[in-house]
């Protein structure tokens, strides 16, 4: 089968910033896959060379086996791509963006079909309001919506979900998963691990321009080795048996990292012999945002967001 | 050919939702100017025999607001999207770059002669205008128009900021427009100025223009459309390689 989405050895480079160094990728059709990585890791540059907007500077990028620049308007008929930025045209309502939109394909009695887009991002009342007037969270819906009119096999979402609150968030992942059901290749980025963790079976991590690891959810998260232990102490100090296991220290917590429940004794004989009492104690299942930090070595950007 | 009218009745629609401002704006202020002007220059001499100097302005006058607001229409439309990143929709569609291109440029073409038209009617109220040859007229006003959506659409792609853009009106489109004999014939120029004004494309577009309504010109009409029309053809050609390879809009 054609790959959704094929990146051979894509660079970008702005000047003297590199934002994207040899990208390989390659995701399959019915994938539900997402781009993580911290702020400027080049997610969006990545996007933005795959959907046309950004010519690479070098390297291949093909969307269902179509050329993004050879033949941009097979590949570009092939995919929707939800933009990061809150992007609107003030000279019309929502209801006239999406016919537009749709007749930039070819489409011209789109509309039971967004009638159905609307009513699944909770747009129907708003349908013919100004674009101006909304706010920003029903503006990042209408961006999804534009995304949508032309049923695109495959669907990318840049940060869908920045600055959008928890219904529609359930909502519209519900109405993606729907999507991916029917068969539909989606691909995202969130600085929401979380969300990251539950909807996608597939992983890249971006750092500096590259993909720093690639593998299944499930892989990624197998691999993080051990527990993490969260401790507050009766003493400021750590036994310095136990500085090696030491991952973090943040208010008054020290954060350990043990490989098996096993060395968890050997932890608490320690304090034993040092005449610490432990007056908090947190056992914490590896997650994302473990694997996140490990690999990104990187934990301020993603909270920034 | 679906998503190109789409593109297309976009950008009439655009400029129809500002109607007022678009359409009625330009056509009061050239009233005014042909007010001012004839009253004040009524007793010259006549331009060409039989022509009083008012009615010898007005193909002039009608031509300078109709080419400015096709260059309005196409580079005020493009930077604004440029600049609120709307343009985003566009460049994602799959549209090729001639359809993007002729979109924008028969827009442009659409409001100049709307408002051509408008400032024509009320003139006609006014003045005994002569009309040798329609034909002229349209063709010169169709290209002059034409030419000047190009060039919006350059200009707009090459700013990034709208002063950027309204220095490109100010030290490329005014001093064109104003130098290319709007106000006389270059005959009575002196030579030095009469030369230079022979290498401005603008001249031609208005000295063909100005044929159709007097029979009357500078130079033959066939060739303004001739030099006119290779003008058109080479902005085109390098608006096209722009959009082509993305120049500043897919980079
Ligand atoms: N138009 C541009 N000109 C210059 N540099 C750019 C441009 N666009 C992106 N960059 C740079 O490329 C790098 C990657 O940016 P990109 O927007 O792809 O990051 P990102 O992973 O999407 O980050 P975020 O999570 O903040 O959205 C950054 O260093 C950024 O500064
Ligand atoms: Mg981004």
């Amino acid at each position: 089968m054609i790959p959704a989405i094929e990146a051979k050895q894509v660079y970008k480079h702005y000047g003297p910033v590199s934002a994207l160094v040899g990208i390989d990728l390659e995701i399959e059709q019915g994938e539900f896959f997402a781009l993580l990585g911290p702020n400027g890791a080049g997610k969006t540059t990545l996007i933005n060379v795959l959907a046309g907007l950004t010519l690479a500077s070098n390297g291949v990028a093909k969307i269902m086996g179509h050329d993004v620049v050879r033949n941009y308007r097979e590949a570009r008929r092939v995919v929707g791509v939800v933009p990061q930025e809150l992007v609107f045209d003030p000279f019309f309502s929502v209801r006239e963006t999406l016919s537009i939109q749709s007749g930039y394909y070819g489409l011209r009695n789109n509309d039971a079909w967004i009638d159905e887009v609307l009513y699944h991002l909770g747009l129907r009342d708003k349908e013919n309001a100004n674009m101006r007037t909304l706010s920003g969270g029903m503006k990042r819906r209408v961006l999804v919506a534009q995304a949508l009119v032309h049923k695109p096999p495959v669907i990318i979402l840049d940060e869908p979900t920045a600055g959008v609150d928890v219904e529609l968030r359930r909502s519209l992942w519900s109405f993606i998963k729907r999507l991916n059901g029917d068969g539909h290749t989606i691909v995202l980025t969130t600085h929401y691990l979380d969300e990251a963790e539950e909807l996608c079976s597939r992983i890249a991590m971006l750092k500096k321009g590259e993909i720093v690891a690639l593998d299944s959810t499930k892989n990624l998260i197998n691999n993080v080795s051990g527990y993490l232990i969260r401790l507050r102490l009766s003493s400021e100090a750590l036994p310095s048996d136990l500085q090696p296991l030491l991952e973090s220290y943040a208010e008054g917590c020290f954060i350990l990292r043990v490989n098996n429940y096993s060395k968890i004794e050997d932890v608490l004989a320690a304090f034993r012999i040092e005449q610490i009492r432990v007056l908090e104690m947190e056992l914490m299942q590896p997650d994302l945002e473990d694997v996140f930090v490990k690999i990104t070595g990187n934990t301020k950007d993603m909270e920034s967001v | 050919m679906n998503g190109f009218y789409t593109l297309f009745h976009k950008e009439l629609l655009r400029f129809w939702k500002v109607g007022l401002q678009s359409i009625f704006a330009p056509m009061i202020a050239t009233l005014i100017y042909l007010f001012i002007f004839s009253h004040v220059l009524e007793e010259r001499a006549q331009a060409y025999p039989g022509v009083t100097y008012p009615v010898f302005l007005i193909p002039g006058l009608l031509m300078m607001a109709m080419l400015q607001n096709s260059f309005a229409n196409s580079s005020s439309s493009l930077i604004q999207s440029k600049i609120s990143g709307s343009i985003v929709f566009v460049l994602l569609s799959p549209l090729s770059y001639m359809e993007v291109f002729v979109a924008y440029v028969l827009a442009s073409i659409v409001r100049g002669l709307l408002v051509g038209a408008g400032i024509y009617l009320v003139i006609l109220i006014f003045f005994d205008m002569p009309l040798q040859s329609l034909s002229w007229v349209f063709i010169f006003a169709l290209i002059g128009n034409g030419f000047l959506g190009v060039l919006g659409v350059i200009a707009a792609i090459w700013a990034e900021k709208f002063d950027q853009l309204a220095a490109f009106q100010n030290f490329v489109i005014l001093p064109l427009t104003f130098l290319s004999g709007v106000f006389y014939t270059i005959h009575s120029l002196p030579p030095f100025w009469e030369n230079i004004s022979r290498f401005n494309p603008f001249f031609y577009v208005i000295d063909g223009f100005r044929y159709g309504f007097f029979g009357i010109s500078d130079v033959s009409p066939y060739f303004s459309l001739m030099i006119v029309g290779i003008g058109f053809l080479a902005v085109s050609w390098v608006t096209l390689r722009m959009l082509k390879i993305g120049y500043k809009l897919r980079q």
